[in-house]
């Protein structure tokens, strides 16, 4: 009888999950017969089931919502929400009979009278004949069970079950069958290396085979785990349905790739977290239908969830298409929590501010609902995912929703990893989140350099973090300490970031079974676990994720990431913070240095009023930022190649090399610089290259080379209000062979002009604030160095009367702002017109002279 | 596998004589130059000269973890958990392993006395002059007629976060 009432229990259960979700999308497609039919006939057999197992209570739930279906069925009752309703209480009830059942073996007491006469209600039936019969059921004793099973053999189960194509197996021993292969694969990996040292190596082809078959059982073993990631979302459609109702909502929910397979122990342990996101999105992601239609959205909200492998981990997506995280109720509520002070949250971005939420006792929900905001949120979502070696990102961009973004590893069982040795301890890295291992040195496209304190790896254009593991773990390096250069490193990425871990030695990978470690050592997070290697020794199972949030190479705010970029700007750049003439630190590209150097004050000379260095038997122009100190005995200096040419920047101090997203937040009115941008939770000042490269450039090419042309790239100057659009523009310009400086308006750009800016043409708009295109364009020809430079107006209106009024005001060109191609076609227009007019102005002052001498 | 190796689980009691109280059957174990003593019940194996390796900044009374017949368990260096000035860190040592919880954690002490079976009643309280170190894992001390006898609670002795 267990057996029997075991299977039942896991058919049920299975049939109610199935059932529920067929009747959320029935409620959609109230027409489609066979819907109505399949959701007919599981029902069906669960009240079949029931009366086999003598059942009664279960049974006439069941055949009271299987009557209603029938009517659904042939057609004499419409699907209506109601009705559905009541189908779905019925499950309900069910579902509550069997959680008693499993508890107790035996049906629990209750009165399903009421639900019973609503259903026949609804179905038509007399009320009367149901509900008059249903009082308190007495409890049915096991024994009552095993009686009706003998009487109602031969009855047998529905046909759908029992095809031979497939068996049950009970969980418990497929645990077991697991854990006897990962001893197994340990086992093996033994005897390999035992293998290694026997001399006559007769054991090498057996132990092949045994090799094989084992890796062969281990994958199958794992295959047999493995379950399709839409059981975890079974119960999504009913709990989004449910909510909808509740909270007043319309909402729709998307499921992608729901047979996208992972380990059933990570399944089960990714089932509650996405849950609670997704009631998470319902609740505070969503907005009310009016919300959505005076925001000009569709009414019905959507909640999206994607499933997808990807690199040896699955990535599971739930995105809401609502409001956005409300940056200022976070902001505010960090505050509150004495998470960070009103001048940190000031430093911090829109997106480092919206992490917040996944610390603990977090929820912005002003008012405790019974659907989430009960303080237990997001931030147990995050430990439960980090627990199983996963990451959560979030990105949230206002207005247009929420994306939570999950990476989980397959399979906790068994993993392939590096094992490394560091302090003189060997440990083990999951070779998941290795990317490359480096050796470092000359001759290589790889280099560890050291900024201040930091140490970064050099690698091809990227340059990273990294991580001394020996001195992360405290350990006392074996003899000396490890010179730059010498030794590995292990180059992981951790969800967006990338980061080196500095190693003594690389010795193998092995495949390891993870084992979590002791409670009382589960609070070190720079491991993930440990395990037994071949030779039988212990080793320790290092976490990339731990240590990235130990070393700091990826803070809070960079774990949590970035919104989605603009198109065309990178995500994230390497950016060298240094000090030049004031506190505000000046940060720069990375990949735009090529070297930075300490040169003695003694190897600085002046040349024609100029400094340089000697590089390489070359004479390397330096240019001094503004209000440096030259006192010190050495100075640091950028070096910049731009093609064939070099030139050094001397600035006070190197601080730091971070990687951050640069954006660059108000644009400079100080040339040289680009803007301030919030680097490293700084104010800090980014610097335009280009300017720096001209002054070296125009200055020293026009003293020792006077006949040398103006540098090859023209200079354009663009005076746009639209940040958006200069970030546009900017790009596109430089693209086509011109440098470009931007101003935010005619006003900025006119204290550019008082501060000796040259350039060759400008570029600007026509609607802007304080001073407008025009009333710039009159000031610029009224006088000064651009008086007679060409100017091409940008402008969404493009009229004849528009037209004529820039022309009034001295632009050389008008045209439309959006169109990128007749824009560069204008601006070398109006270069090549200049060009002309400068030449024949020439030609006729040469002729003019020539005609005087010869008068 | 030494001398002790023959005591492994609760089978001393069974051979208590009836009517004689309840007893308890305790292993007493030397750890530098200290006397103590544990429930025989608790104890699950006696090992020595096992490789122990090192878990970096875990608290510095785990010694590290070792490799018992395939199982991991985690090694308590008792003599620092219990604030005695150790020896030699790296001398040979015996591991006593207990379980808590269903996972395995081995003592190690310098030596494993003998099996002694103690009335219950004969557990007296911790003296308040006892160290606080030891007050904190001692459940209690038993006279015997030469010696004190330590009695140490394995629950409290693995609750690091407590010590």
């Amino acid at each position: 009888m267990d057996e029997l009432l075991a299977d039942f229990l896991t058919e049920t259960s299975e049939a109610l999950a199935e059932c529920a979700s067929l009747l959320v999308q029935l409620e959609h497609a109230p027409d489609d017969q066979a819907l109505v039919g399949h959701v007919f006939r599981l029902v069906h057999t669960i009240k079949g089931t029931c009366g086999f197992l003598g059942l009664s209570r279960l049974e006439r739930v069941a055949h009271a919502a299987e009557t209603l279906l029938d009517r659904f069925r042939d057609g004499t009752l419409a699907v209506t929400p109601s009705g559905i309703t009541l189908v779905l209480r019925a499950l309900d009830a069910v579902r509550a009979i069997v959680a008693g059942l499993e508890a107790t073996r035996a049906e629990p007491p209750g009165n399903d009278g009421p639900l019973i006469a609503d259903l026949d209600a609804a179905a038509g039936e007399a009320p009367a004949a149901a509900a008059g019969t249903a009082p308190l059921p007495a409890p049915a004793a096991p024994e009552q069970g095993g009686g009706s099973l003998l009487a109602g053999q031969g009855t047998g189960h529905s046909p759908e079950y029992g095809t031979g194509q497939s068996i049950r197996v009970r969980l418990a021993l497929l645990e077991e069958l697991m854990t006897e292969v990962s001893e197994l694969v340990l086992a093996r990996n033994q005897l390999l290396q035992l293998a290694r040292h026997e001399p006559t190596g007769s054991f090498t082809a057996p132990l092949q085979r045994l090799s094989r078959i084992t890796t062969c059982l281990q994958e199958g073993v794992m295959k047999l785990r493995m379950q399709p990631i839409g059981r975890a979302w079974s119960k999504l459609p009913r709990l989004v349905r449910d909510l909808g109702h509740e909270l007043g909502k319309t909402i729709e929910l998307v499921e992608r790739g729901t047979t996208t397979e992972l380990d059933r122990q990570v399944l089960e342990l990714v089932t509650d977290p996405l849950t609670h996101m997704v009631r998470n999105s319902a609740d505070h992601g969503l907005e009310t239908p009016a919300e959505r239609r005076r925001a000009g959205k569709p009414e019905a909200g959507r909640i999206s969830l994607n499933a997808f492998h990807e690199a040896g981990q699955i990535v599971i997506e739930v995105a809401d298409d609502g409001r956005g995280l409300a940056t200022g109720a976070i902001r505010a509520k960090a505050l509150g929590l004495g998470l960070a002070s009103e001048a940190e949250l000031a430093a911090m971005g829109d997106q480092q501010i919206q992490q917040f939420i996944f610390r603990a006792g977090f929820s912005t929900a002003a008012a405790v609902s019974a659907v989430s905001g009960r303080g237990v949120g997001l931030d147990v979502v995050r430990t439960n995912i980090e627990r199983i070696g996963g990451t959560i990102e979030l990105r949230s961009s206002p207005g247009q929703g929420s994306v939570f973004i999950i990476r989980i590893p397959l399979t906790l069982a068994i993993v392939p990893a590096l094992i490394v040795a560091a302090g003189g301890e060997r440990f083990a890295i999951a070779q998941l989140g290795v990317v490359e291992l480096v050796r470092p040195g000359e001759g290589t496209d790889s280099a560890i350099e050291r900024i201040g304190e930091a140490r970064v790896l050099r690698l091809r254009e990227r340059v990273l973090p990294l991580v001394d593991l020996g001195r992360l773990l405290a350990l006392d390096p074996p003899r000396g300490q490890v010179a730059d250069g010498d030794g590995f490193v292990v180059v992981v990425q951790v969800g967006p970031h990338g980061f080196g871990i500095i190693v003594e030695n690389i010795f193998d990978t092995e495949e390891v079974v993870v084992r979590p470690l002791a409670p009382i050592l589960r609070h070190l997070t720079l491991f993930a676990g440990s395990t037994i290697l071949g030779d039988g020794s212990v080793i320790m199972i290092l976490d990339a994720a731990g240590i990235a949030r130990a070393s700091g190479v990826c803070t809070t705010r960079a774990v949590a990431v970035a919104p989605p970029a603009p198109p065309g700007r990178i995500e994230r750049t390497a950016l060298l913070l240094f000090r030049a003439g004031d506190e505000t630190p000046k940060a720069v590209p990375l990949g735009l240095v090529a070297r930075l150097e300490n040169v003695p004050r003694a190897a600085i000379e002046t040349a024609g009023g100029r400094r340089v260095m000697q590089h390489r038997g070359q004479l390397v122009p330096l240019v001094a930022m503004p209000g440096i100190s030259l006192a010190a005995p050495a100075q640091p200096v950028l070096v910049f190649i731009d093609g064939n040419r070099s030139m050094g920047l001397m600035v006070d101090a190197i601080l730091d090399v971070v990687e951050e997203r640069l954006e660059v937040a108000r644009s400079a009115d100080q040339p040289g610089l680009l803007g301030t941008a919030l680097i490293a939770g700084r104010a800090s000042e980014v610097l335009d290259a280009g300017y720096w490269l001209r002054q070296a450039f125009a200055d020293w090419f026009m003293r020792t080379d006077a006949e040398r042309a103006p540098a090859a790239r023209p200079h354009l100057l663009v005076v746009e209000d639209s940040a958006f659009f200069r970030d546009l523009l900017a790009p596109t310009l430089a693209a086509a062979g011109y440098d470009v400086t931007t101003a935010m308006n005619g006003a900025a750009a006119l204290r550019l002009r008082d501060q000796g800016l040259e350039v060759d043409c400008i570029i600007s708009d026509i609607e802007m604030p304080e001073l407008d295109g025009c009333a710039f364009m009159r000031a610029v020809r009224a006088g000064g160095a651009w008086a007679g430079l060409p100017a091409v107006a940008l402008s969404s209106r493009t009229g004849a009367a528009d037209l004529a009024r820039g022309r009034a005001a001295g632009f050389t060109d008008y045209v439309a702002k959006f169109d990128r191609a007749a824009i560069l076609a204008a601006i070398a227009g109006a270069l090549r017109a200049h060009a002309e007019t400068a030449a024949k102005t020439a030609a006729e002052t040469a002729a003019k002279t020539a005609a005087k001498t010869g008068r | 596998m030494s001398e002790a190796a023959a005591m492994h689980g609760p089978a001393a009691e069974s051979h208590l004589p009836p009517g004689a109280g309840k007893r308890e059957t305790y292993v007493t174990l030397r750890t530098a130059g200290q006397l103590a003593a544990i429930a025989v019940a608790s104890v699950r194996d006696v090992l020595g000269g096992q490789r122990i390796t090192r878990i970096p900044l875990a608290p510095p009374s785990v010694a590290g973890s070792l490799n018992l017949r395939g199982r991991i368990v985690t090694a308590i260096d008792l003599a620092i958990r219990l604030g005695l000035a150790g020896g030699d860190p790296r001398r040979a040592r015996i591991s006593m392993v207990v379980e808590q919880d269903s996972d395995l954690y081995a003592l190690l002490v310098d030596e494993v006395g003998e099996v002694v079976s103690l009335a219950a009643a004969g557990l007296e309280e911790n003296p308040p002059t006892l160290d606080r170190c030891w007050r904190q894992v001692a459940r209690g001390i038993h006279r015997l007629e030469d010696r004190l006898l330590v009695v140490l609670d394995v629950g409290r002795l693995l609750d690091l976060g407590g010590g």
